[in-house]
């Protein structure tokens, strides 16, 4: 097995055993409560609300696992001296960063996995069958993934040299700029301004692109998501998380341990 | 002569300080030095002399600001090279949710052993360092000896060529120093070279073949343990008792460290055969005569203090 | 291991490839979403009150995040040309539910609830619904009375009310003069182009909104060229008594010695004369797409 597969891996089994599979239990809760309580809340509605709650939960489940584990991926190691001994073996600076990225991904996806299984089990509890438009939804989960693929690629990028805390900021704070592109581009000041709008224009495209995974209207609605829009978000996801990991590997290749 | 196991060239790093990180401190300079293939070879210094920054720089957690260096003839900054040399850190810690077997098995997994292969290789090396019976315990319930000794096996796991140990005996009581210097003497039988930091000079003088003593950044000398303090012997040292109060030997006495019957007494090399007869005339019972070596600690002192004097000289030049 | 140097270029190659692919990629993903865009509206807790609830201490804060989503929704409305504004009432009730002394959502509501599609929502009765919600939690503020008057006035015509309104207004010890003016002017003449200029003027003044500012200023120049129009209708008519037929275009007032220079509307584009002898907006000109989606009156 490649040398970053052997870290990945170790890096899964470490997630494991940090217990952030406990967040699976959180999920499970939340759903059967909200499969209980949705017929009070709202009449008719109630495969939305269970689509929207659990798309919801867990994108924020998978966020706050992607932040916070994310942002220690390299700082842990580094900090705890463990990754000394490592590095003095035959493995590469970049191997190791992919391998710990790829082994978080991993985690995230099993959990993520596990979690769209829940919600389409209690989805089939209130709505009694599933139907072809219902795939929409796991479109949706499939986004979220992406979408928290490429916050672990930053929050790893943040890791390589500075502290958890920040890293968490600026992880975070690229996230919340994310959401706001589309607002980047229509930004229209009191007086023209070219030279402010070209600029704005032109770090909406830079900066990462979150909005591009928002589909939950169209899955709660069990509308047809375009197949090209999953080639897309996926080659965007692919290419951006390989710039970042790029950069990662850039800055940590040539940094001195402490 | 084959070539040296780890060959250093004017070996240099400087570490960003001051408040912005623009000032430079150099914590190593113009570091020249072989380790030839099979001996053991000691590092000796006081703490902050640069030992674990060389280490370091030898085996890729750090980069030299100047300077070269190979180990087994293959530049470090050769990944490969990795596969034929093992390293113990000071201090280690390893990740405290895996067993030490779990450990071992997954560096293990870095140097294409096939599973079997690791899984006896793990075995064995557990019931060396004498964990065998701790394999399966998590890593966060180790004391810091048991973690010094996953550490040492970790490095020797899949035999490497050239073994560096940072510091190994830390931490380690009687017992465990003991079985880390039999480990190295089995190293050295088996034909492998043993670079080993360490600032305790019995355990270098025990082991080693050569040692270079390095003070405050600078490579100071390099040879035979014996030869580098012997230089810095300086006289005899005499344990003996006395009872009696013989006015010849009241003199010699009170130049002599009592306790109780026994004393103490310092003489220069020339003097020595001298006293001793005086000695035997009143009748004392001579116990011991030992060459009185420089301790290590005084010779590091001598040469920090001789540092700052010249950094002294120079800032007073300067001004 | 490849030197420094090496790294670096690598590095630098591989961003501007990556950052071009992005942008393509970026750009076709625009489109589909584009298109999934119509059906994106959804707002599942219309519940207001349950919202204040979830909300615990943070109600002022949602209240303000609701807000920004008030005026990303109106915007990408008016941006897309969609008419639909079915969200706009249930979102200004949340929001004025989480914060009840955020004003300006109130004379945001008022304005574009009441305008007719598809500059808003075209449910004046709603916007009076908002604005009278608006007075009761906060009664000192008295520009809700305009507010109130303003919406009767020139989108339901009830003369009455809005003169009711003005006047109950017009007790605020902090009200301006012309409430009281105001609301005897509306009693007496109804709906009359001087009221209905000050009236968008008053409004433009004391608004910072972005959205509701430019709406009253594009009333005004809409008001502007009723006058312009009505204007060289009587110039057209001495024209005609003079020359025995309707002028065709304005360059033969000018000729004719009626005009000093060419009449141009607030955007600068020239007037013309219709088939019908009539004034009119030059086809041109954007201000005539804008009379189109107002309608009458101004």
């Amino acid at each position: 097995m490649s040398r970053a597969g052997v870290v990945a891996l170790n890096t899964f089994r470490e997630a494991v055993r940090d217990r952030v599979l406990y967040s699976l239990v959180f999920f499970a809760l939340l759903m059967m409560a909200a499969a209980i309580l949705v017929g009070q809340i709202s009449i008719g509605i109630e495969d939305l609300v269970i689509v929207s709650l659990g798309l919801s939960a867990i994108s924020v489940i998978g966020l706050l696992i992607a932040i916070f584990i994310g942002v220690g991926l390299v700082y842990k190691e580094m900090d705890k001296r463990t990754l000394y001994a490592l590095l003095a073996k035959p493995v590469r600076r970049w191997e190791f960063l992919l391998g710990k990225f790829g082994g978080l991904v991993l985690t995230l996806a099993v959990n993520t996995a596990a979690m769209a299984a829940g919600l389409f089990l209690i989805l089939l509890y209130v709505k009694h069958s599933l139907e072809r438009t219902d795939i929409a939804v796991l479109i949706a989960i499939y986004f979220i993934l992406l979408k928290l693929a490429l916050i672990v690629a930053l929050a790893m990028l943040f890791s390589c040299f500075t502290t958890p805390l920040l890293s968490i900021l600026f992880t975070a704070g690229l996230y919340i700029a994310g959401l706001f592109i589309q607002e980047m581009r229509n930004f229209h000041s009191k007086t023209p301004n070219p030279v402010l709008e070209g600029l704005l224009r032109g770090l909406s495209y830079l900066l990462p692109n979150f909005q591009n995974f928002d589909v939950m209207a169209s899955a709660t609605h069990g509308r047809t998501i375009p197949a090209s829009l999953i080639l897309e978000n996926s080659i965007y996801t692919a290419v951006y998380c390989a710039i970042v990991l790029l950069t990662a590997a850039a800055v940590f290749s040539r940094r001195n341990l402490k | 002569m084959s070539a040296p196991a780890i060959d250093t060239e004017n070996l240099t790093k400087d570490y960003p300080t001051g408040f912005l990180e623009t000032k430079k401190k150099r914590s190593l300079e113009g570091l020249t030095m072989q380790v030839e293939t099979g001996e053991v070879f000691g590092f000796l210094g006081p703490n902050g002399a640069g030992k674990s920054t060389t280490i370091k720089l030898l085996v890729g957690l750090i980069f030299p600001t100047a300077g070269t260096a190979r180990i087994l003839g293959r530049s470090i900054n050769d990944i490969e090279m990795h596969r034929d040399i093992g390293y113990l850190p000071e201090q280690p810690y390893f990740y405290d949710y895996l067993t030490a077997a779990e450990l071992l098995d997954y560096f293990a997994r870095f140097h294409d052993l096939t599973a079997a292969d690791r899984r006896e290789r793990v075995a064995r090396m557990l019931k060396k360092v004498g964990l065998d019976t701790a394999g399966k315990i998590q890593l966060r319930k180790y004391s810091k000896g048991m973690m010094q000794r996953v550490g040492l096996a970790q490095a020797i796991l899949h035999d490497p060529q050239v073994v560096i140990l940072d510091e190994p005996m830390s931490g380690l009581d009687p017992i465990g120093r003991r079985e880390v210097r039999d480990i190295i003497l089995e190293l050295k039988s088996e034909g492998r070279t043993v670079m080993f930091s360490t600032h305790i000079l019995s355990d270098a003088e025990m082991l080693c073949d050569r040692v270079g003593v390095i003070v405050g950044g600078k490579l100071r000398g390099v040879g035979a343990p014996s030869e580098i303090v012997e230089l810095k012997a300086h006289g005899m040292e005499i344990l003996f008792e006395y009872a009696g109060n013989n006015a010849n030997a009241s003199a010699l006495l009170a130049k002599a460290a009592k306790a109780g019957n026994r004393y103490r007494l310092q003489v220069g090399e020339s003097e020595l055969y001298n006293v001793l007869e005086q000695l035997r005339a009143a009748e004392a019972k001579i116990l011991s005569v030992t060459q009185l070596k420089q301790t290590l600690e005084e010779y590091f002192m001598n040469l920090v203090d001789a540092d700052r004097a010249q950094a002294a000289a120079i800032e007073v030049r300067g001004k | 291991m490849k030197p420094r140097i090496s790294i670096r270029k690598l590095l630098l190659i591989a961003l501007a490839i990556g950052f071009a692919v992005i942008w393509q990629v970026q750009q076709r993903i625009d489109q589909d979403r584009a298109r999934l865009h119509q059906e994106q509206d959804e707002l599942l807790l219309r519940s207001g009150k349950l919202l204040k609830m979830a909300s615990l201490e943070y109600a002022p804060l949602m209240a303000d995040l609701y807000w920004t989503r008030v005026v990303q929704y109106y915007g990408d409305k008016r941006a897309h040309n969609d008419p639909n504004f079915e969200l706009l009432w249930p979102l200004l009730d949340i929001t004025t539910t989480l914060d009840p002394q955020l004003l300006v959502a109130y004379r945001f509501g008022s304005t574009f609830l009441s305008e007719r599609p598809i500059v808003g929502a075209g449910r004046p009765d709603l916007g009076v619904e908002l604005v009278q919600r608006g007075i009761q939690a906060n009664p000192e503020y008295w520009r809700f009375y305009e507010d109130l008057g303003f919406i009767y006035y020139v989108h339901m015509k009830d003369y009455a009310k809005a003169s009711a309104a003005f006047l109950e207004g017009s007790k605020n010890p902090q009200a301006y003069d012309w409430m009281k003016v105001l609301a005897a002017r509306v009693a007496e003449k109804g709906e009359s182009r001087e009221t209905s200029t000050f009236l968008w003027s008053e409004l433009y003044r004391s608004t910072k909104d972005p959205a509701i500012k430019q709406n009253a200023l594009t009333h005004l120049q809409l008001l502007r060229t009723e006058a312009d129009c009505e204007q060289l209708d009587v110039l057209a008519a001495e024209y005609e008594k003079r020359t025995g037929k309707r002028p065709g275009t304005v360059r033969e007032l000018i000729n004719a010695g009626l005009l000093a220079g060419a009449p141009v509307d607030p955007v600068g584009t020239v007037y013309v004369f219709g088939k019908d002898g009539k004034a009119g907006i030059n086809p041109a000109s954007p201000l005539l797409e804008q009379k189109n989606r107002y309608g009458k009156p101004f």
